[in-house]
Order: structure tokens, then C-alpha cells, then sequence
């Protein structure tokens, strides 16, 4: 089987998570061991993962940017086009996202190369007016410009976490946006849109795709511009969006299962999805300093 | 600017993940040789402000929250959801309950 034909069936069977045809699969050696129980197997066992089905991972540079070589095969995208980044860095750590998988290849850890394959196929078929459209629509129903009322000590922790950045950006942007406790949210003015409309027409359509990807993880448009231009860190960002959900876990407790969870799979796409920002977007150009006597 | 402490911190856990990632021979990986290099690149010795220091830091920053953040949610991952659903006597203990004992049996 050639490789592209082992890929896209990969691809195709971790899609459609369970297809109808397929009996439950025992769980993965490395699963064994663990609460089972005297019943035997688990019932709905999520469908096998793939195979680690090549040795070395390395780069190389192409024609149309730096591509990754899974054992001297070509790696390609779920639509079967080459696999081509603008960045050596960025081709560095999607080769290293490869290079970590263990036995098998688990997709859902594998953010930068879902994120370049999303810029490469552009499976929605979506132009750069439209990214940029769908990106400014969050800024009316931003998270950080919504505020409760009660309980007051909610209300204070929004009150002096998220005004900072509000202001930071309203002095960045030169632009007023402003917060509401009203359910219809704050009025932000059209020049406000305008001025973001204008600021995002800047960036390339990759940088593009993963800007937009940033803001709905973290749901505002405001916390991700400021991440995006180095003001805050993606801990920081994390935090100030799920910022209600940590002041209900600071009163009712910590559930490993589902706070943690969610609040590592957070950091991790919004991690990715700002470094794969800075890494399309800049110019790599490497000034070295003279040497002066 | 967002504060990220000592540069040399953020290297050194950098490192660390990518050690965790690749396995013994993580010296040879081109990750390795990558962070190393820009790092040696924009190394300063005075106490001069430099921005392209700084995006380099924040984006190893990044890089190491994304790494660290991966790790831990696979383990995540793998220690509650990657195995299918669970017993009724697994979720109440989740939880820290016991299913209750029928002596009698049921009926």
C-alpha cells in the first residue's frame, strides 16, 4: 500500500469514529493493567489507534517550502496534497509532533499538523475577507466585555482581571470597546470593527487561519489579539478565558477528569495555535552583529 | 510585554519536555539543535532591551506550554477517557461512593 493510501485510510478511520461494520477492539497493550473490573472489556472501547507505521521522521526543503519525510515517504494531507510549510521551525516541530509518538499516532496531540493541514486544504473553503469576518463576529459577544452582577466576589474578580486587558487593547487599537452586564452586550462602535477589520487584513491567510483558531479556543477576540502581540502569555490567556469556571472550581473543588482536562487541552490548542501565528507571520531574517573593536 | 522570568529557566524545561518527547537520543533531534541555536543566536551580555530576545523567549515560552500541556493531557487522556466507558462501580467510586451491598441478593 502506498503511503498516501495508508494515509488517507487513516485518516478516514479516525474520522468516522465508530463505523457501524467494526466490533469493539480490545483496548491497546499499553492500556493493560488498569480498573477493568471481573466483567472484562469495557463496553464502547474507543477505536484503535493507528499504528506507528515508519522509523525516522526528518525535513526537507521542496519547492514550495520545507517538507517532512516519514522514512524517505512523503507526508501528505487528508486531501492528498503535499505537505508543505513556509517555516523550518514550523516543519521542525510538526516533525517532532511525529517524531513523539510512542506506539501510535495519536492525532488528537498533534495540533500544529492539524493546523497546517487545515491552512493547506482550507477545508471550508473560506477567502480571507471571510476568515477575517468570522474572526471580528466574536468581538460582539467577547468574553471579557460580558460581566455578571452577582455574586459580587465574581463580579470584583472580572472587574480587576479583565479590565486591564480591555484597556490595553481599547490603547493599542485606539478604539473603545467597553462592557456590559447586559445580556445584548456592550455597543462596540463600527469604527472599533473597522480598526480590527483593517488590522487583521495585515496578516497572511496561514497566520490567518491559526489567529482564528486561537480565538474561538479562547472565545474573545480581545484576549487572543493580545496574545497574539506578546501582552499576555497563553497561561495568562488560558486563565482570564475560563475565568469563571476557576473562581467555581476555587469554591466547589477541583475534578481532575474534566477541569484539568479541559484546561490542558485549552492550553495546548492555544499554545499551538499562537506559536503557528508567530511562525507564519514573521519574516525570518537573521541580523548577526558586527563585531566592533 | 508579558513577564516570563530568566530566559535560562524557560531553556532548561524546554529541554526537558523535549528529552520526554524523543527519548534517549534527543540530542540529535533537529528540535534540539533548533532551540539550542536560537538561543545561542540571541544571546546578549549587556543589559540593553532587546525585542528580538524577547519574541524568541516568548515564543520558547509558548512552545514549552505546549509541549508541557500535551504531555499532560494525554496522560490525562489515557488514565480516564481513552478506554471506553466505565463500570457503574468505577464511576461511583470516581466519585468516592460504593454501590450499595444486597445480602440477598437482588429481588
Amino acid at each position: 500500500m502506498s503511503s498516501v493510501a495508508m494515509w488517507r485510510g487513516c485518516r478516514r478511520l479516525w474520522w468516522a469514529h465508530s463505523p457501524p461494520a467494526r466490533l469493539p477492539r480490545p483496548p491497546p497493550a499499553d492500556a493493560g493493567g488498569g480498573p477493568v473490573g471481573s466483567c472484562g472489556r469495557r463496553a464502547y472501547v474507543p477505536p484503535a489507534e493507528r499504528k506507528r507505521f515508519y522509523q525516522n521522521v526528518s525535513i526537507s526543503q521542496g519547492e514550495g517550502g520545507f517538507e517532512i519525510n516519514l522514512d524517505h515517504r512523503k507526508l501528505k494531507t487528508p486531501q492528498a496534497k503535499l505537505f508543505t510549510v513556509p517555516s523550518e521551525a514550523l516543519a521542525i516541530a510538526v516533525a517532532t509532533e511525529w517524531d513523539s509518538q510512542k506506539d501510535t499516532i495519536k492525532f488528537y496531540t498533534m495540533h500544529l499538523t492539524t493546523l497546517c493541514n487545515t491552512a493547506l486544504d482550507n477545508p471550508t473553503q473560506r477567502n480571507k475577507t471571510q476568515l477575517i469576518r468570522a474572526a471580528v463576529k466574536f468581538l460582539e459577544t467577547d468574553t471579557v466585555c460580558y460581566r455578571v452582577e452577582e455574586p459580587p466576589a465574581l463580579a470584583e474578580l472580572q472587574k480587576n482581571e479583565w479590565d486591564p486587558v480591555v484597556a490595553w487593547a481599547e490603547k493599542r487599537y485606539n478604539v473603545t470597546i467597553g462592557s456590559s452586564t447586559s445580556i445584548l452586550g456592550p455597543n462596540i462602535p463600527a469604527s472599533t470593527k473597522e480598526t480590527f477589520v483593517n488590522h487583521l487584513a495585515s496578516y497572511n491567510m496561514w497566520a490567518l487561519q491559526g489567529i482564528e483558531f486561537v480565538i474561538t479556543q479562547l472565545k474573545s477576540l480581545i484576549l487572543s489579539m493580545s496574545l497574539i502581540d506578546r501582552h499576555i502569555t497563553v497561561e495568562k490567556a488560558v486563565l482570564l478565558s475560563r475565568l469563571e469556571e476557576e473562581y467555581q472550581i476555587r469554591r466547589w473543588g477541583n475534578v481532575e477528569w474534566a477541569h484539568d482536562y479541559d484546561l490542558c487541552e485549552l492550553r495546548a490548542r492555544t499554545a499551538a495555535g499562537t506559536l503557528f501565528v508567530h511562525l507564519c507571520s514573521e519574516s525570518s531574517t537573521v541580523k548577526h552583529k558586527l563585531l566592533q573593536d | 510585554m508579558a513577564a516570563l522570568g530568566a530566559p535560562l529557566r524557560t531553556l532548561r524545561a524546554l529541554l526537558r519536555e523535549l528529552r520526554h518527547a524523543a527519548g534517549r537520543s534527543y540530542r540529535d533531534s533537529p528540535a534540539y539543535r533548533h532551540v539550542l541555536a536560537g538561543f545561542r543566536a540571541h544571546r546578549v551580555t549587556s543589559e540593553k532591551l532587546c525585542r528580538a530576545q524577547q519574541e524568541l523567549h516568548f515564543q520558547a515560552a509558548t512552545y514549552l506550554c505546549l509541549l508541557r500541556s500535551v504531555r499532560e493531557h494525554e496522560a490525562l487522556h489515557r488514565e480516564y477517557h481513552g478506554r471506553g466507558e466505565r463500570s457503574p462501580q468505577e464511576v461511583a467510586g470516581l466519585v468516592g461512593f460504593r454501590l450499595p451491598q444486597q445480602p440477598g441478593g437482588k429481588g
